[in-house]
């Protein structure tokens, strides 16, 4: 069935690697499997499944839409087919089985008590176009859950449907834009400094806005100087987000926010990285008018955990008349009710519409809920702190053999930043990368901030133990030395995965989309 | 042809009020390979400091900065199949787009060879 050892290293692949010592006759390596696509494998017309002959009349009208022949589907068992997919999931790798390091979607623990709680009949199998009375249960899950966001950062307000960062992003921006035009003063620019994350300045062209850079300064924070000499009456607001991409708590927020405010322009935090700070800093007290929270990520469930995104966003009183519906609203009793179109003559007619059909990401709020109730108001606090030990601990330990462009700029907030100065002459971050698969790690972000030269940027999380990191740790000073001291057997990591490094960039220039026949 | 180079890695190479626009070799070193260029339109009108080119690397997309102002007459339709000339001639076949300048004093802001290696060097 499979070509002898097709994986693993070929003499096409050059030099560096070294052949494995046995080869087998499956492809297969002991528990490192082989597998080759599905529709490599099976018989036409093979099928899993036993179905009924097609029965009665067919209706005239639909005669004509009748295949020919049959369609050139897998013809697989059921058996060949669950292999199939265990097979594939095997050369996988996930944070179920082992340290993730990647920043920018923090991949950390997701606590079974969520996947237990929004598999609850009750959640899990309601519509959003039920009558609400059979649905006050999940109601109270949003209203509960906003009441806690809004607790959490401090702010008036929070609008639930955005259903990922950017889109909070664009929710954010569009409240901006709303709350400008009713005071009848059109701005055209976003200020975007470098230290913000990569969708910032995409959110701020896509609403209509002409984005300008703010330079960072010398280590890795937002240029309070420039920024200030750049406000004026053109400045519609400033995106900034913090901690930054280079893992920094941005001290001069509060500066910011003022010298903004004072220019008559907002303030937008991007809150993708509010898991360092959560429970200990709250936004609003830094003069912040409207920040996403990704409850993707700092309340568990990150894209590796198999959720969907979604980001709520919060908002000061400047901007809470414009949120989107369906609004979540405090009223005077004390509780906080959702208010649709029908409602929002009465009690919100200056909302700038929608920005999803429905009440947002409903699987992720009862995740979110549940992180928050089970880990209450201190283990939240932990949960910051412990993100940003751990990310200190890294940083520490390996800055004697990693350059650390700002670790003279004190501790770290949730991220640790290397750069590839030292490396020898012609070895890069990615063969450090790659390097890492072969250890058994999934690499850490690569590239990017792009102020950083080479950057590799690790972010542990709260999920990882001591024994973890100093694994993580060990390998990864390894992989460091191998790189200063030119070791060729780098330059062609990773030798032990299912694949040998990739031609990232004739798969970019040329990709191959279709089977070939 | 007098050439200028921007802080940006863009070079200019000026022919009458015609300028050829391109990144320098240490722009396409720093990217690693270009897989990508999204090319300006012909007849569009860009001022100095416009990105109307991108260039895409498997580390990255870059916005590549106008030099100076003018209208686009001309774009290098070969890197549509072959992104890798940018890798290979950066600063000859890699051109990436001609315009007509309209503002040609916005040159005496630019480097030239010269001043450009030695801003390289301190990098």
């Amino acid at each position: 069935m499979n070509a002898p050892n097709a994986s693993g290293w070929r003499p096409a692949m050059g030099e560096g690697g070294e052949a494995p010592a046995i080869l087998t006759v499956s492809g297969d390596r002991g528990l490192t499997l082989e597998e080759p696509l599905i529709f490599e494998l099976g018989r036409p017309g093979t099928c899993g499944v036993d179905l009924d002959e097609p029965r009665g009349e067919i209706a005239p009208g639909l005669a004509r839409f009748l295949r020919a022949e049959p369609p050139a589907l897998p013809g697989l068992t059921e058996p060949e087919t669950v292999r199939h997919y265990t097979r594939l999931s095997r050369q996988n790798y996930a944070i179920d089985l082992g340290p993730f390091p990647l920043g920018s979607c923090t991949m950390k623990h997701n606590p079974r008590l969520n996947e237990k709680v929004a598999r609850l009949p009750g959640f899990a199998d309601i519509h959003p176009l039920q009558p609400q009375h059979t649905v006050r249960g999940a109601i109270g899950v949003i209203s509960e859950l906003a009441d806690w966001l809004v607790t959490l950062t401090g702010m008036a307000a929070v609008a639930m449907t955005p259903k990922a960062g950017a889109h909070g992003e664009l929710c954010g921006l569009l409240c901006i834009r709303a709350a400008l035009e009713a005071r009848g003063d059109a701005r055209e620019v976003v200020l975007v400094p470098e230290s913000a994350h990569g969708t910032n300045p995409a959110t701020a062209a896509f609403a209509g806005y002409r984005v300008e850079n703010i330079p960072a300064t010398a280590d890795g924070r937002v240029d309070l100087a420039a920024l200030t000499a750049r406000l004026g009456p053109d400045v519609a607001a400033v995106m900034i987000t913090n901690p930054n991409t280079c893992g920094l708590f941005e001290r001069d927020m509060k500066a910011i926010s003022d010298a903004v405010h004072a220019a008559g322009g907002l303030v937008y935090c991007d809150g993708a990285n509010f898991n360092a700070i959560v429970g200990k800093v709250r936004p609003g007290d830094l003069g912040v008018d409207a920040m996403h929270i990704n409850l993707h990520k700092t309340f568990s469930t990150p894209h590796g955990g198999g959720g969907p995104g979604s980001g709520p966003v919060v908002l000061s009183a400047a901007l809470a008349p414009f949120a989107p519906l369906p609004f979540a609203m405090r009223g005077p009793d004390g509780i906080i009710r959702l208010v649709e179109e029908e409602d929002a003559p009465q009690h919100h007619p200056q909302s700038f519409g929608r920005m999803a059909a429905f009440h947002g990401q409903m699987g992720m709020f009862t995740r979110a809920l549940t992180y928050i109730l089970s880990h209450g108001a201190d283990g939240l606090r932990q949960v910051a702190e412990d993100a940003v030990l751990n990310a200190n601990y890294v940083l520490r330990s390996l800055e004697d053999v990693l350059d650390a462009p700002f670790g003279a700029a004190g501790p770290c907030m949730h991220e640790a930043l290397f750069s590839d100065e030292g490396f020898a002459e012609g070895f890069s971050t990615l063969d450090l990368a790659k390097g890492l698969i072969d250890e058994g790690f999934h690499p850490m972000t690569v590239y990017f901030p792009l102020v950083v030269h080479g950057a590799m940027l690790v972010e542990p999380t709260e999920t990882e133990s001591k024994a973890g990191l100093d694994r993580f740790i060990a390998s990864m000073r390894s992989l460091a030395a191998r790189a200063r001291n030119a070791d060729p057997a780098l330059k062609s990591a990773p030798h032990l995965a299912p694949r040998r490094r990739l031609d990232e960039t004739q798969a970019a220039r040329k990709p191959v989309l279709v089977q070939p026949q | 042809m007098p050439t200028y180079y921007t802080k940006d890695h863009e070079w200019i190479a000026v022919d009458g009020d015609t300028g050829t626009v391109g990144i320098t070799d240490y722009a396409q070193s720093q990217l690693g390979d270009i897989t990508y260029v999204d090319l300006p339109s012909p007849g569009a009108t860009i001022g100095k400091g416009d990105a109307p080119c991108v260039v895409d690397s498997v580390k990255a997309a870059s916005d590549v900065y106008a030099p100076v102002s003018g209208t686009v007459t001309e774009v290098n339709e070969a890197l549509g199949d072959a992104p890798e000339l940018v890798n290979g001639e950066a600063e000859t076949g890699g051109w990436l787009f001609r315009l007509t300048l309209s503002n040609p004093s916005e040159l005496d802001g630019l480097m030239d060879r010269a001043a450009y290696e030695a801003y390289v060097a301190g990098l």
